[in-house]
């Protein structure tokens, strides 16, 4: 595997192809180079006799020389003092050509002017190849041949590496790919990954991005969730071996959401966008392949949820009322940032007749207090996903998210004896000692935040709920996403 | 021929062995280790008095939270005061 550019011979340098009509043109030039006495080496990307009158002519049809001294055009003459380029020229120009040889005059009988060919190094059926093979060095992951007949997505069955489903064959080429989409070196340690607290780099995260089928420029939201899911804070570890249904939501905000084609409206929490599908999946991969963590060893769950596969949605920013989430949160206003909450679900909330805020207010509050258990309170979090069509009935009234919020909370402070153990035939519930004469909230502060997004018609909002919130549990944990 | 890159931690953990079973449980001190799960008090209670009726000391530990592995001060401080510890899940 060549990695170091090999250094060039002083005086001229042209890299030429025979498949060039350019190169054949000036392939008589480059003879009037070599017979006045200066020192010139050609260097030759397609056929090794090509141009028939000059020596030295060195074959270059592997492309190493051309690939490392970055040659994109045929033919390419180069100046060349003690190994080291001084100066380029593309194509011919005869002025150029003149100037750079300190010959004249060259080329007499040909136009002053012709544009060069694509070099054989740029040709995009080639590069991933090329990049595999010079640049594969870069890559620090154990390698594996697959023989002849193995089929190479079977084999990611087999080594346990899938969620269940097939996945994109990391192979040297699509991983440099995908590293493209980052300015992170590959080796920088971007998390722990828990369980086995493993230090994660960006390369494996980019390994498991193109397994989970994501584009190059998805990856710095890849390494913002899973630089997230790491912190104590969101509690990784904690979310993958509960017995609960819960995963990691990925709500992503700012300006990279719509860069990169991401689903903030019609059906956003379902299928069919591949950023919103993929993203999701990059990060459980993670925590799968590099943490260990996977169904039946450290992940417990008795029944798990469809969204532990992936979970992954944008705020609509553009149609919402209110401030995003991520400016909620303390970011600027054009930040890019994840934000990791640790749910399932969505539940439905079904309301297309309230026309006031405040009865719709009280549509939502009715649904929330039944998350989890309608007798439980105080425990965990969710997420309010507010429709466009729900949320105009707010924005028309002038209310904003506060004011919702604070209306919900003043709704969900729920009479003791309604939630006690016991209280209305039902054993689950609060100890009596906590609940007697007093109003519980349902949620703590902080654990219920509330999103804009999904299509323009429907009055329906959603509930993702939440595991156990707060230091206890798994608190919203947000990062920016960083280029 | 394919080539694809590991895309797992590529760990190889050491193993090491188990601790002895210590041959009985007189004039030992077991820690109690309650993970704050509900009811696990219950099961700790009753483990307790039946250790203690055997000869054993009993020291009780108590995790911050069940959902996060026990700090690693605690861990040490188990280590350090006890000959074996039990942890309770329950529910």
């Amino acid at each position: 595997m060549v990695s170091v550019a090999p250094r060039l011979p002083d005086g001229l340098v042209a890299v030429v192809k025979r498949d060039c009509p350019t190169c054949c043109l000036v392939a008589p030039v480059l003879g009037e180079i070599a017979a006045g006495g200066r020192a010139l080496t050609v260097y030759t990307q397609d056929d090794p006799e090509f141009p028939p009158a000059v020596a030295p002519r060195i074959d270059d049809h592997e492309l190493v020389v051309s690939w490392h001294h970055h040659i994109e055009t045929v033919p390419t003459l180069l100046r060349v003092e003690h190994g080291v380029e001084v100066a380029r020229t593309e194509g011919w120009s005869r002025a150029d050509w003149e100037a750079l040889a300190g010959v004249t005059p060259l080329g007499a009988g040909l136009p002053p002017h012709r544009p060069g060919c694509g070099s054989r190094s740029v040709d995009p059926s080639l590069t991933d190849a090329l990049r595999a093979r010079f640049e594969g060095d870069r890559l620090r992951a154990r390698r594996i041949e697959l023989g002849a007949v193995e089929d190479e997505i079977e084999t990611a069955f087999e080594r346990g590496w899938t969620d269940g489903l097939p996945v994109v064959p990391p192979t040297p080429a699509r991983v440099l790919r995908m590293l493209d989409g980052t300015r992170r070196a590959p080796d920088e340690v971007v998390a722990v990954v828990p369980p086995d607290l493993v230090p994660v780099t960006v390369e494996k995260v980019a390994i498991n991005a193109v397994m989970a089928g994501c584009k190059p420029e998805y990856l710095p939201v890849v390494l913002a969730a899973v630089e997230a899911a790491c912190t104590d804070a969101f509690n990784m570890h904690g979310l993958l071996c509960t017995t609960f249904f819960s995963g990691p939501v990925i709500i992503v905000n700012g300006p990279i959401a719509a860069r990169i084609g991401m689903n903030s409206g019609l059906n956003c929490l379902g299928q069919g966008n591949r950023a919103n599908s993929t993203i999701g999946r990059a990060l459980q991969l993670v925590i799968r392949n590099i943490g260990g963590g996977a169904p039946g060893g450290i992940d417990r769950a008795t029944l798990g949820s469809p969204g532990k596969h992936t979970f992954c949605f944008a705020e609509d920013e553009a149609g919402s009322p209110w401030q995003p989430l991520s400016v909620e949160r303390g970011f600027a206003a054009g930040a890019s940032t994840v934000t990791l909450f640790a749910g399932h679900g969505p539940s439905a909330i079904v309301d297309q007749i309230s026309r006031t805020p405040e009865s719709l207010a009280r549509t939502f509050a009715v649904k929330l207090r039944a998350a989890f258990h309608p007798k439980l309170v105080m425990a965990m979090g969710a997420v309010l996903v507010v429709s466009p069509e729900h949320a105009r009935v707010f924005a028309a009234a002038g209310w904003s998210k506060a004011r919702l919020r604070a209306e919900l909370d003043a709704l969900l402070m729920i009479d003791g004896a309604e939630l006690a153990r016991g209280a209305g035939g039902i054993d689950e519930g609060v100890p009596a000692q906590l609940a007697a004469g007093r109003k519980l909230p349902k949620f703590l502060p902080g654990d219920l935040a509330i999103v804009h997004a999904g299509g323009s018609a429907g009055m329906f909002s959603a509930i993702i709920e939440g595991w156990v919130s707060g230091a206890r549990g798994s608190q919203l944990t947000t990062r920016e996403v960083i280029a | 021929m394919t080539t694809l890159l590991d895309p797992t931690s590529e760990r190889r953990p050491v193993e090491r062995p188990r601790a002895p079973r210590p041959p009985a449980l007189a004039g030992k001190t077991i820690a109690l280790l309650d993970i704050s799960k509900p009811r696990g008090d219950v099961f700790l209670e009753r483990l307790a008095a039946l250790l203690v009726a055997r000869g054993a000391t009993v020291r009780r530990y108590t995790k911050p939270t069940f959902t996060k592995p026990a700090p690693a001060d605690l861990r040490r401080q188990i280590a350090e005061d006890c000959g074996a510890v039990i942890e309770a899940l329950a529910d």
